[in-house]
C-alpha cells in the first residue's frame, strides 16, 4: 500500500465488488489469491498422504504393483493427460481474456474448459467400466462382482499374493476417484463462472473469482501430471521381466 | 509455448516408460519429467513467477512439510529390515 496508514483517504467511486474490509481492489485480489494458495497447500498435504501410501506399498510390493499397473490402459491415460493439459491452457486463456475485458472470449474459453473436463471424466468412466468388467474393483464394493484378477487377462506372477495386486487397485481408485471428485467440483465452479461472466460481473477491475478458480483447476491438473506416470507408466519397462 | 512444452513432456514420459533404463532410473526419469511439467504449470499458468514473496513462502512451506512427511516415513520403512539379522 503506497499511501500507508496516514491520511484522509477520500473514497473514490468503489467497484461494486469491493468488500468494505479491503482498501482497494488490488488488496482484495492479493488477499484472495493468498487465501486460495493456503487452501491449495492443504490439498497438497491431503493428496500427499495418498502419494506417500503409494510410495511405501510400491516399495514393499514392486512386482505386484508393476503387474497391476501394466493392466491399466496407457493409451487412455495418455490421452487424458493431454486433454487436461489443453484444458489448463484454455483455463489460463479464460483468466487472460477476462483480465483484458473480452467477455465473449472468456465465455468461450470457460465452455471449452468444461467440455475438456467432461471429456476427461468420460474417458475415466470408460476406464472404470473396464475395471468393473475385469473384476478389478477392489474388495466387495460391487455386490456379486468381487475382486478376482483370474477372471480376465491379469495373470499373477508366481509368488505374488492376490491381496498385493488388490492393494494397487485400492490406491488407484482412491487417488483417481478423489481426483475425479475435484474435477467435478471444478466443473461446478466453472458453470457458476460462466453464468456470472455472461451477466457481465467480471472485467479488468474485478476478475478474482475467475483467477482463483483457475488456480484450483491448474492444481487438479498438476495432481494428474503426477498420477499418470506413477499409476500407468512405472512398471511398463518390466513387462518382459515378470513371469 | 508452455503448452507445447507440457505436451512434449507427456509424449517424452510415455516413450521413456517403455525403455528399460538401468536400475531405478525409470522412476527418476518419470518423476523428473513430472516435476518439470508441474513447475511449468505453477510458474506460468498459475502466475507464480509474477507473484509476490508471500505466495512463494506459502508454496515452499508446503513443499518443506511434504518433504518432512515423506522423509521421516520413508526413513522408518527403509531401515526397519536393518535390524532383522540381530532379532532373528
Amino acid at each position: 500500500m503506497a499511501e500507508g496508514l496516514a491520511t484522509t483517504h477520500e473514497h473514490p467511486a468503489h467497484h461494486a465488488a469491493l468488500q468494505h474490509h479491503f482498501e482497494n481492489m488490488e488488496q482484495q485480489r492479493e488477499a484472495g489469491t493468498l487465501g486460495m494458495w493456503v487452501f491449495l497447500v492443504t490439498e497438497i498435504m491431503f493428496f500427499g498422504g495418498m502419494f506417500l501410501a503409494y510410495t511405501l506399498y510400491r516399495y514393499q510390493y514392486p512386482v505386484a504393483f508393476a503387474t497391476a499397473s501394466n493392466h491399466l490402459d496407457i493409451r487412455l491415460g495418455a490421452i487424458n493427460t493431454g486433454v487436461l493439459i489443453v484444458s489448463s491452457f484454455t483455463m489460463a486463456m479464460a483468466v487472460y481474456t477476462t483480465q483484458i475485458g473480452k467477455r465473449k472470449g472468456a465465455i468461450l474459453c470457460l465452455i471449452l474448459t468444461m467440455i475438456l473436463g467432461a471429456t476427461f471424466l468420460g474417458i475415466k468412466a470408460v476406464e472404470y467400466h473396464d475395471k468393473y468388467r475385469d473384476h478389478l474393483i477392489p474388495g466387495r464394493l460391487i455386490p456379486g462382482n468381487p475382486f478376482n484378477p483370474d477372471v480376465h487377462a491379469l495373470h499373477l506372477p508366481v509368488g505374488v499374493p492376490v491381496g498385493n495386486v488388490e492393494l494397487f487397485y485400492w490406491i488407484y481408485f482412491a487417488m483417481t476417484g478423489m481426483h475425479a471428485l475435484h474435477m467435478i467440483i471444478g466443473l461446478g465452479l466453472m458453470t457458476w463462472l460462466t453464468i456470472k461472466t455472461w451477466r457481465g460481473r467480471f472485467g479488468p477491475e474485478y476478475f478474482a473469482p475467475v483467477e482463483v478458480s483457475g488456480l484450483y483447476w491448474h492444481f487438479v491438473d498438476i495432481i494428474w501430471i503426477f498420477l499418470f506416470p506413477l499409476l500407468y507408466l512405472l512398471g511398463r519397462h518390466l513387462e518382459g521381466h515378470i513371469r | 509455448m508452455i503448452f507445447l512444452a507440457l505436451m512434449l513432456g507427456t509424449g517424452l514420459t510415455v516413450m521413456a516408460a517403455f525403455y528399460d533404463f538401468p536400475g531405478p532410473l525409470n522412476v527418476v526419469v518419470a518423476l523428473t519429467i513430472a516435476v518439470v511439467k508441474a513447475t511449468l504449470v505453477v510458474l506460468f499458468f498459475m502466475h507464480v513467477r509474477y507473484s509476490g514473496r508471500l505466495i512463494w513462502l506459502v508454496i515452499f512451506a508446503a513443499l518443506f512439510w511434504l518433504g518432512i512427511m515423506f522423509a521421516l516415513t520413508i526413513s522408518d520403512y527403509w531401515t526397519r529390515t536393518w535390524m532383522m539379522p540381530l532379532g532373528s
